[in-house]
């Protein structure tokens, strides 16, 4: 029997691009999603439930449908997208009732991934240069965002504790970057001037989203237990990324800087998270060697991706809105995918 | 026949054929990643670049003002990692950039500065720090540094209490911290070399303090030097003293396995202890020999 895997946050990037490649998976029998908003990629088998943001009918579907699997990728990262109310509601409240679901009793769930960020590892000078799985933050958390992180982890930790029947991933995630998501580094380099702070050129390290979603995908197929820091091999001076990039930096005041973009940002001039300022001035490293250890190989280095990030965009300029790789023709497909007069037994040349 | 038929029945179309979606690789051999680095600055902010430039622009002061001259610089291993300890003077420390000049000069090896994350912190400052081989003084960077990296570096176990005592308690040397380097130097398997450093405490001595202005401004101390007389761009340079640094015998913890979570703090206080001792000593021995503050 296939596995029945159950995604959280189906309209999130994360969620479709996992969707999609699960549905490509033959031994996934059924993929569940679960999400606010509609889906906003393209799924053949996916089934969409729409839920409100707690979750609160989260139980019932886990029991209806006996998923093994559960994906959780709902975790906002990103506080420029809602307010804090609402990250409070999605990540910590939805993580909960998650878990609560998973862990009802005869419950049918033995994989769970989770994905979370290094933003729980904080950013601050006291900071080591790679944070190790086993490591503490250094400095308290300041913003809503790494709080409600921190207390997600918290419920994570408690459900491995109580469940060790179940094998959990917790994956934590450094700045990811590409051309088809949306966070505020990638944002920050599609301004015409890149945001910087005076005086300060913090080493960056990166990942690329395409590693993001094999990440995910890796942690589902080979059960690994564990937390596991997931990002691109070295880092890089924030100077020399907008020099890939081919921007200019625009230098902010390195005191006072969050007063003083508090009203441009109410104003929605510029977007910059409290999160991205304390990592503009420090910045943060993470160490990859668990996860590398456990068998994932990554596709790009952090410098990698900023390049492949830049070379994305210029076509995209070129070209169109969409990447060349992920552009077809809809028709043409649906004719391939259910014509019957489509001899299915060749492999396509 | 039958099977033949079978064979040209429809059968679902997988949707992987379809969706482009690169799956991890499943290869045994890791193909190295193609890293489109520009810039020379490694995973500590060094860069090379810069160091070459400092290394041009300090030569000079270090070869006229300060006329440095070292002593047993065969202590100090041509490869491999070795934590690097010595005493700390002057408000404006002039030691640091002199032992870490001469050693990437006359060894032509990198050598990173441990240091406190006050300097990480300062804008500009923490930059120029950075991008000339200072690190945070964190105990898994020092460990990565040393046992993965097999590099050198140096610290201070006396920290800001080295260089923030005023010009009568020159050359007595304060505590050395917790101990820490030395459980540093344990686990990741490498000797510590003591290194006496003479020159620095008059190359910028403090008369006294200003508790109440250093804690205004954030400051770990704020010193009335006698380098301020000569006004306030004096203020910021160093009196010639002459410098005279010896390398000690490297200590070697031979009987401790490295990598261990925890060692002996009694062991650690007292090798803690030894070697403070065995810089102190050096430093009288030094101070006996000169005979001119100016000249050595």
């Amino acid at each position: 029997m296939g596995r029945r895997v159950l995604i959280t946050g189906l309209s999130t990037f994360w969620g479709g691009r996992l969707a999609q490649a699960l549905e490509a998976d033959p031994d996934v029998d059924v993929i569940i999603g679960l999400d606010t908003r509609e889906p906003r990629v393209k799924l053949e088998r996916t089934e969409y439930v729409r839920s409100d943001e707690n979750y609160s009918i989260l139980s019932r579907i886990v029991k209806a449908t006996g998923v093994d699997t559960i994906a959780h990728t709902f975790l906002v990262v990103d506080s420029t997208q809602m307010s804090s109310r609402a990250v409070h509601e999605i990540n910590v409240i939805g993580t909960m009732n998650l878990f609560a679901a998973a862990s009802a009793a005869g419950g049918t769930v033995r994989n769970v991934v989770v994905k979370s960020a290094a933003l729980v590892y904080g950013s601050s000078p006291k900071d080591p240069y790679w944070f190790r799985e086993t490591d503490k933050r250094t400095g308290t958390p300041r913003t809503r965002v790494e709080r409600s992180l921190l207390e997600v982890e918290s419920y994570v930790r408690d459900f491995a504790r109580d469940n060790p029947h179940v094998c959990l991933s917790l994956l934590r995630f450094c700045n990811v970057i590409g051309p088809d998501i949306s966070t505020p580094i990638v944002n920050a380099l599609q301004m015409p001037f890149v945001p910087k702070v005076a005086g300060f050129d913090p080493r960056f390290q990166l990942i690329h989203e395409d590693d993001v979603v094999s990440a995910i995908l890796f942690a589902l197929d080979q059960q690994i237990p564990g937390i596991f820091n997931v990002a691109g091999d070295g880092q890089l001076p924030w100077s020399e990324i907008t020099a890939i990039v081919g921007k200019r930096g625009i230098p902010m005041p390195p005191f006072g800087i969050e007063m003083a973009t508090d009203p441009l940002r109410r104003l929605g001039l510029v977007d910059l998270p409290p999160e991205l300022i304390s990592l503009l001035k420090y910045g943060r490293g993470i160490d990859n060697r668990r996860f590398k250890a456990a068998g994932f190989r990554y596709q790009y280095t952090s410098a990698g991706a900023v390049e492949a990030f830049v070379e994305a965009l210029r076509l995209r300029k070129t070209v169109g809105d969409r990447d060349a790789a992920y552009h077809y023709e809809e028709d043409v497909e649906q004719f391939f995918r259910h014509s019957p007069a489509v001899l299915r037994d060749h492999p396509p040349s | 026949m039958a099977d033949e038929e079978q064979e040209r029945a429809p059968r679902p179309t997988r949707t992987a054929e379809i969706v482009p979606l690169r799956l991890p690789a499943v290869v045994d051999e890791p193909v190295p990643l193609a890293d489109p680095r520009t810039g020379d600055v490694d995973e500590w902010g060094r860069s090379e670049r810069v160091r070459a430039f400092v290394r041009k622009a300090y030569d000079p002061m270090y070869r006229r003002w300060f006329r440095a001259e070292w002593e047993g610089l065969e202590n100090i291993p041509a490869e491999g990692g070795a934590l690097l300890v010595s005493n700390h003077a002057g408000a404006i420390p002039s030691d640091a950039p002199a032992i870490v000049h001469g050693i990437e000069t006359e060894l032509g090896r990198p050598i990173y500065g441990l240091a406190d994350h006050f300097f990480k912190g300062t804008p500009v400052v923490g930059t120029l720090w950075a991008r000339a081989g200072g690190v945070v003084a964190h105990p898994d960077n020092a460990y990565r540094l040393l046992r993965e990296q097999q590099q050198l570096a140096l610290v201070f176990p006396e920290g800001t209490k080295g260089t923030s005592k005023t010009y009568n308690e020159r050359y007595r040397l304060r505590r050395f911290g917790r101990g820490g380097f030395v459980e540093i130097a344990m686990r990741a398997g490498v000797p510590i070399i003591p290194i006496a450093v003479v020159g620095a405490e008059e190359s910028m001595p403090i008369l006294f303090k200003l508790p109440s202005v250093a804690k205004a401004f954030g400051l770990p101390y704020f010193p009335i030097t006698a380098n301020m007389a000569f006004g306030p761009l004096g203020a910021a340079v160093h009196f010639p003293a002459k410098f005279k640094l010896r390398v000690l015998e490297p200590v070697t913890f031979d009987d401790v396995e490295s990598d261990q979570p925890r060692y002996s703090r009694s062991r650690i206080m007292d090798e803690s202890e030894a070697i403070r001792q065995q810089i102190q000593e050096a430093l009288f021995d030094m101070l006996r020999q000169r005979r001119s503050v100016w000249f050595g």
